[in-house]
């Protein structure tokens, strides 16, 4: 049976933004079931059931993280939607708010719902303009209809969304970074526990959740857990830490491909069919050489790994870091690797926040030397210096607070196990590139 | 004189109820000054702390965090153009769009054209892949950037 898109299905549609055409095509139908006839604790153990996992990158169940909440909470609970998509390569959300916001809200009403959430504050990256006002003026639709505010369908329930919009920062991208942007802070994430479940915006319990995890819990609700786990991929019985990757996902496609765009998919399409089928193969005539399968964080995938599939249990098995945000790069055969790990490295040592000396340091020296890499001035011991830094820093290790530090080592370390050749390659002929553009500072 | 306008403060009060802390306001404070004075001067610092009762410094800590802010001495012109030099733009040629715009426009990148109109800033991976190489034009995106897709929107900046 062919693939029916579900997240994807109202996008090409005239109109799609607007809650009438939603709500002609059953929109908030899915809110009404979770308000008339469901209590909150069974939205939850629907979700649970469905198996979804976050979409933000991390893969964390969305059921399980609902419940970590207190129990009887006096209240106020909030509810934060993290729309600071600022993974490099992925665009998935900004689709999904552009083109149908009232979906990605029924989510955030029903997974309020479900939570008790009383205030969701959707924390918007500032590069989204047309995202943040699209969904503004889908918000004031809902309080025009009474679908926002007190005493929603007279049910008692209550609820507002705010929109807020972040400063081009990626750091906000972490939950507890995002926490203390929205408190008006620097977004310095937090030491964890306390848990944001526990205490999180403004001292509060808080569940942070992707624009794309809530989207889906719309269709939950309305087609049940046992339909959500009809598509994608079963947990491997050989990862007893694997939760399954169910439901719909969807996969950006960019780099070198003749046609990249987004795709909606069942979680565990190969990264080769996902190239040949979908992105067009590699533009120009050329061969593959890379991929990176999740945005830059996750890591390396050769072209001899392509027939992993990519679901939240696959890239690992490669050694990358994980299915990340889905956003899928390919990188042709004529392109430098050298060139490739400078411009990742250069972002992350742009987007350290400077909390934790490791990262911030490890970054920056990453980058350093990444650079005489790339201006031909590398030495045969940097390859193995890189991976000496990229490996003493992140959670993993255990010397920083946040991800960021792990996603900054990960391509590095995945780049020289997977090309050292061509990495030595390079060091040995002295290879000069570098433009005058690089030696103007930008900031 | 208050350099904090009437409307900036109207829209700030209005926001209060939305959120349980007046320090929550910092953020769209900062956005409004910036929109309308394109810098943060230091006593828009002073006076917004005055309104969400904060300290000043509370205030600067979290502006100087953001890169996105301009101190006085480096305004933005009317118009901030990102050009985006993430990975998935700089396989499709944004180092070329780079030099293209800094050579047409006579800037480096970070400063403003002479005439005040544009501001030319490299982005971190803005979002809109699909469309690279691509640029934000203030808050909204230009995709598939060709050298006369530039030509066209610098005359349009600059009209």
């Amino acid at each position: 049976m062919p693939f029916e898109p579900v997240l994807t299905a109202r996008i090409h549609k005239p109109n799609s933004h607007l809650l009438s055409t939603y709500r002609a095509d059953g929109g908030y139908g899915a809110f009404a079931k979770a308000i008339y006839d469901m209590t909150p604790e069974q939205v939850v153990d629907l979700v649970k059931a469905s198996g979804l996992r976050g979409r933000g990158g991390a893969g964390f169940p969305t059921g399980l993280k609902w419940s970590f909440l207190p129990k009887n909470h006096p209240g106020p609970i909030y509810m934060c939607i993290n729309a600071d998509e600022s993974e490099p390569c992925t665009f998935n959300n900004r689709v999904l708010m552009e083109k149908d916001p009232h979906q990605v809200l029924e989510g955030i009403m029903i997974s309020c719902y479900a939570t008790r959430a009383r205030v969701a504050y959707v924390y918007i990256r500032y590069e989204y303009g047309d995202a943040y006002r699209i969904m503004q003026a889908a918000i004031d639709e809902l309080y025009n209809a009474k679908l926002l505010g007190q005493n929603i369908e007279g049910r008692g329930f209550d609820l507002d969304i705010v929109m807020h919009r972040g400063a081009a920062a990626y750091i906000c991208g972490e939950e507890t970074g995002l926490i203390e942007s929205l408190e008006g802070k620097r977004a310095w994430p937090r030491i964890k526990p306390p848990f944001p479940a526990v205490e999180g915006v403004f001292r509060k319990p808080t569940v942070v959740n992707n624009v794309e995890t809530v989207a889906c819990v719309t269709h939950i609700v309305k087609h049940g857990a046992e339909w959500f786990k009809s598509m994608g991929v079963p947990p491997d019985p050989n990862n007893p830490r694997d939760a399954g990757s169910y439901g719909p996902k969807l996969y950006c496609i960019s780099g070198h491909v003749n046609k990249p765009g987004l795709v909606e998919l069942p979680l565990g399409v190969t990264a080769r069919e996902l190239l040949e089928v979908h992105g067009g193969g590699i533009w120009k005539g050329r061969k593959a050489k890379a991929c990176i399968p999740g945005g830059i964080s996750m890591g390396f995938m050769s072209e001899s790994e392509f027939d992993t599939p990519l679901d939240f249990n696959g890239p690992g098995r490669v050694k990358c870091l994980g299915l990340g945000t889905a956003a899928v790069t390919y990188i042709d055969d004529e392109t430098s690797m050298v060139d490739v790990l400078y411009n990742i490295a250069r972002f992350f040592a742009h987007e350290s926040c400077g909390q934790c000396t490791p990262c911030r340091e490890g970054t920056g020296w990453m980058l350093k030397i990444c650079e005489r890499l790339q201006r031909g001035q590398g030495r045969q011991e940097d390859l193995d210096l890189l991976v000496d830094v990229a490996d003493r820093i992140g959670i993993i290790p255990g010397t920083t607070i946040c991800g960021l530090a792990d996603g900054a080592g990960w391509p590095i370390k995945t780049a020289i196990r997977k090309f050292r050749a061509e990495f030595e390659r390079a060091i040995q002929t002295g290879r000069r590139n570098i433009r005058p553009l690089q030696l103007v500072g930008a900031h | 004189m208050a350099v904090l306008s009437e409307t900036v403060r109207q829209k700030l009060t209005d926001l209060m109820p939305k959120y349980p802390t007046k320090q929550a306001l910092t953020l769209p404070a900062l956005h409004m000054v910036q929109d309308e004075l394109r810098c943060v001067p230091l006593e828009a610092i002073r006076e917004i702390a005055d309104l969400l009762d904060l300290s000043p410094a509370e205030v600067y800590d979290t502006m100087s965090f953001y890169q996105f802010f301009r101190d006085p001495q480096h305004p933005l012109g009317k118009h901030r153009l990102w050009i985006c030099r993430s990975l998935a733009c700089q396989l499709r040629g944004a180092d070329d769009l780079i030099e293209y715009f800094t050579t047409k426009l006579g800037v480096h990148v970070t400063e403003t054209t002479s005439d005040g109109k544009i501001t030319l800033e490299t982005a971190e991976c803005i979002g809109a892949c699909e469309g690279a190489p691509c640029v934000l034009v203030n808050d909204t995106h230009r995709l598939n950037v060709t050298p006369e897709v530039a030509d066209q929107l610098i005359e349009e900046l600059r009209g």
